[in-house]
């Protein structure tokens, strides 16, 4: 409730000056600018102070509360404490109301004090700033108020550093992935070694949480994740690759007009539809089938199996892969074909002939972009393709991936201590190298292509 | 030695022309094969869920027995808290089948109907005391095993039901008394998460969802705008401006799962912001959204001809004022197209919001958007991922509403798309 409060109050400061620096403005002659301009100016010179302020409240969580409250709690239980971030986490919903189990260790209640009292003395801190600032603002451009002040120009001064702003939270978005990534698996290199990880044969992520409890202590070597997550996208490619192929040469080709204004959009339909959907579809119907099929000719087949994950990927690639590849063909200039035909060429030798291998490098950065979806794909293996992590190339036989992995070790609490949940970091790092080579990489192959019709 | 030239030549022609057709029948066979692919995806989930769209339900005549119920009309709501209203559901049951005696029948009896019963007494006797000591007529859900029996007795599918011989009979009697009968599932749409399949709804998911998709618009829209109008407009073509550039289409491509990452380690752990929320979730869904509106709304400025510019700096107006005045109300259809598709993008999006924590199990409609909340595609997540038969038509059932939301929300960037065409000619 505070914080809308704080919004509304800061809100109608900002409408105040706006007011009145357009009031000032609308009673004079001679002015530079339009009283609007003079208007825009004063409120954003104490909406923009109070903006800049109010981002320290994202901040302050990590670098103000939970450094004292942690600092708190060793000093009060003598011991070296594990898992900080599992504790912090527990305290922080105790003191929202959030965690139901009731708590009777006095060192967490009086944690769960010193948090809300931390917590209320950052904000009425932060607040109180905020207001400073807002009236500062309103002060300053109050008394620079002339009629000769060229407000129109330094709005727009000050817009132009906002839309620069805004297009640098994309980099920000990056920087903050790769930085993210980066700490978190350096911090888990630190614990498990860098080979082990890279060049391990066996995956089992499972680690005794506390010291006294059984368990085993953890393997992290992600050969079996890579071979699994190579398998599933080698058989989505399978699928993928000669139904969108010839899907999108019969479209680009062949296809009446008609055709195409209603398959196209068809095989959209296919890419709109949310994985999570393509995930239940392979779980609960097509990995009984398969489970069905196999067991008819003699095989044994897992309930979850790479081939179940991978065949419903491959629809789902379809259209990636069609739909690029349509564009790269009809892209070829028509002259090609026209010489071809005159030749006495037939449609199909044109096409294969002519039509394709002029089209190949878009056709192969299509593929790569396919390619790195179905990498980057995580809610079907997630649902369909299990968590054993087995080496195998049989399709029959359950296999994990990266991203299944990713997921299934960070569904849930967890402390950023823990060599098990750091490895999801490291996976991420790997994931993202491997899936942002090959968008380069097609990028590139694209490239090269535009520049030979250019 | 001529005529068999020509013989040659006739063959070779004759296969060229086969080759020909076989490569044209293979491009049907690819269309066809992915239009099936695409008919059989939803046929099949159609046909697992649209019976989740209807509800089984029972009238019962439930004496509220002060005896029975141990509370008096005068009592305390914490004391009609206590109230013994299972034992008054379960007479309510026994009254209806008098010849049921045995311990062990009268359990497989009661299992027959649902927990909700029991909850819509207590309802009931917390919003009007004066009723104890009445017989109230009640309509209450059957258990989920009956509900499934039934349901597949109507279709004449087979499957091996839990339910046992004497409860099958019992509930014959029931329907053929007229009193367990079929009906529309509103609880489907209103409810949020339960344990029991029969009382689970998408209500609470779908405020969720909503929640989030909100967040992600308000912080998304404004910022790829912002962004677009400057790399479109302002930027001059420095080495800044081609790296952002390159940085944006990388981000569109980066998996989803990433983001997860990115959000439960500097969202979640370094702003602090609150776990398992739409808020949260919101912010990392903007993030991903964000390179689709960037590009959407710089080619959709690309489009605005050049002469819309010259008119206005010709007529004095300064660059913002005609990027704002002129070239953003001409581009603003081709941006809320792109916006459309990135948010339908946003509303299938799972795995990120498993990640941020949105996957707790929560049994009440969130209200604002930082309570703990799910969404719908996690919703449809945690419905598969659960082992008990009922949740199968309820999760098949929520896809068909969430493939509704994307129709609709394609068909609103068509319409957008269509009259801009009308209104620029």
């Amino acid at each position: 409730m505070s914080s809308l409060l704080t919004f509304v109050v800061a809100l109608s400061l900002t409408l105040m000056s706006g007011l009145r620096g357009w009031h000032r403005a609308k009673s004079k002659s001679n002015l530079h600018s339009r009283p609007i301009y003079h208007g825009l100016n004063h409120g954003l010179w104490v909406a923009l102070p109070m903006l800049a302020i109010s981002s320290l409240w994202l901040i302050s969580d990590s670098m103000i509360i939970k450094p004292s409250v942690l600092s708190e709690l060793t000093q009060n239980s003598k011991v070296l404490l594990k898992d900080t971030d599992f504790r912090y986490l527990e305290i922080t919903q105790i003191a929202n109301g959030l965690l139901l189990t009731h708590t009777d260790d006095a060192n967490t209640l009086q944690a769960v004090q010193s948090y809300l009292q931390t917590k209320e003395n950052t904000d009425t801190f932060i607040l109180t700033m905020l207001l400073v600032s807002g009236l500062l603002g309103f002060r300053g451009v109050n008394r620079r108020f002339k009629e000769s002040t060229p407000a129109r120009e330094q709005v727009e001064r000050i817009v132009k550093i906002v839309l620069a702003a805004s297009s640098a939270v994309a980099v920000l978005t990056t920087a903050g992935i790769v930085m993210a990534l980066l700490f978190e698996t350096l911090r888990f290199f630190q614990q498990v070694p860098f080979t082990d990880f890279l060049f391990g044969t066996h995956w089992s992520p499972q680690m005794a949480i506390r010291a006294d409890q059984a368990g085993s202590s953890g393997a992290f070597g992600a050969i079996p994740l890579f071979v699994g997550t190579l398998l599933i996208a080698s058989i989505a490619m399978l699928i993928a690759v000669p139904v969108g192929l010839y899907s999108a040469i019969y479209l680009a080709e062949y296809a009446q007009p008609k055709l195409r204004a209603y398959a196209k959009p068809a095989l959209e339909i296919l890419a709109g539809i949310p994985t999570v959907v393509y995930g239940f579809f392979a779980a609960l119907t097509v990995a009984p089938m398969i489970v069905d099929i196999c067991r008819a000719a003699g095989l044994s087949a897992s309930s979850e199996s790479a081939l179940a994950a991978g065949l419903v990927m491959g629809i789902m690639i379809i259209p990636f892969v069609s739909s690029l590849s349509e564009d790269v063909i009809s892209a070829v200039p028509q002259s090609l074909r026209d010489g071809s035909l005159a030749m006495g060429a037939t449609k199909a030798e044109t096409i294969r002939k002519v039509v394709l291998p002029s089209a190949l490098p878009g056709i192969v950065s299509a593929l790569l972009l396919a390619f790195s979806r179905a990498i980057g794909e995580t809610m079907i293996v997630v649902m369909a393709a299990g968590l054993a992590a087995n080496m195998t190339a049989n399709p029959l036989e359950s296999v994990t991936t990266i991203t299944a992995q990713i997921v299934t070790i960070l569904v849930g609490d967890q402390s950023f201590d823990s060599p098990k949940t750091l490895s999801a970091f490291a996976l991420g790092l790997t994931l993202f190298c491997f899936t942002l080579l090959l968008n380069i990489l097609a990028l590139r192959v694209v490239r090269k292509y535009r520049e030979q019709y250019a | 030695m001529h005529n068999e030239d020509t013989l040659n030549q006739k063959n070779r022609n004759r296969s060229r022309i086969l080759a020909d057709f076989r490569f044209r029948a293979y491009g049907i066979l690819g269309l066809v094969i992915a239009g099936s692919a695409l008919l059989f995806l939803l046929g099949n989930i159609f046909s697992t869920g649209y019976s989740a769209f209807q509800q089984t339900v029972i009238t019962l005549e439930i004496n509220l027995d002060e005896d029975r119920l141990g509370v008096t009309s005068t009592a305390s709501p914490e004391e009609m808290q206590e109230a013994n209203v299972a034992k008054v559901v379960k007479q309510s049951l026994y009254d209806l089948f008098p010849e049921v005696k045995k311990r062990k029948e009268k359990r497989d009896l009661t299992k027959l109907i649902s927990l909700g019963a029991e909850l819509d007494v207590r309802d009931m006797l917390l919003l009007k005391p004066e009723s104890i000591g009445s017989i109230i007529t009640l309509t209450v859900p059957v258990s989920s095993d009956a509900d499934q029996y039934y349901k597949a007795t109507l279709t004449g599918e087979q499957f091996k039901s839990r339910l046992k011989e004497n409860q099958k009979q019992w509930l014959q009697t029931l329907i053929d008394n007229k009193q367990v009968i079929i009906k529309f599932n509103i609880d489907f749409f209103t409810q949020a998460d339960s344990r029991y399949p029969e009382l689970a709804g998408i209500g609470g998911a779908v405020v969720g969802t909503i929640y989030t998709l909100l967040i992600c618009l308000m912080i998304s829209f404004p910022l790829g705008v912002a962004a677009a109008i400057y790399l479109e407009e302002f930027s001059r073509d420095s080495f800044m401006t081609r790296m952002v550039e390159a940085n944006i289409n990388n981000l569109a491509a980066v998996p989803s799962v990433i983001f997860g990452l990115l959000g439960l380690a500097v969202i979640l752990n370094i702003f602090g912001m609150p776990r398992s929320t739409p808020l949260a979730g919101g912010i990392v869904l903007a993030l991903m959204t964000l390179p689709t509106i960037i590009i959407a709304c710089r080619s959709a400025i690309k489009t605005v001809p050049p002469s819309i510019r010259e008119a206005g700096m010709a007529m004095g107006a300064s660059p913002i004022q005609v990027t704002f005045h002129h070239v953003m109300p001409a581009a603003m259809s081709g941006t809320l197209t792109g916006t459309i598709i990135g948010l339908a993008q946003a509303l299938g999006e799972t795995a990120p919001l498993l990640m941020i924590g949105m996957v707790a199990f929560i049994a009440s409609v969130p209200g604002v958007p930082t309570d703990p909340a799910t969404a719908l595609p996690v919703q449809i997540y945690l419905w598969a991922e659960s082992a008990e038969r009922g949740f199968v038509e309820k999760t098949a059932a929520a896809i068909m509403v969430i493939i509704v939301f994307l129709i609709v929300m394609n068909l609103l960037a068509v319409v957008i798309r269509n009259r801009t065409r009308i209104s620029n000619k």
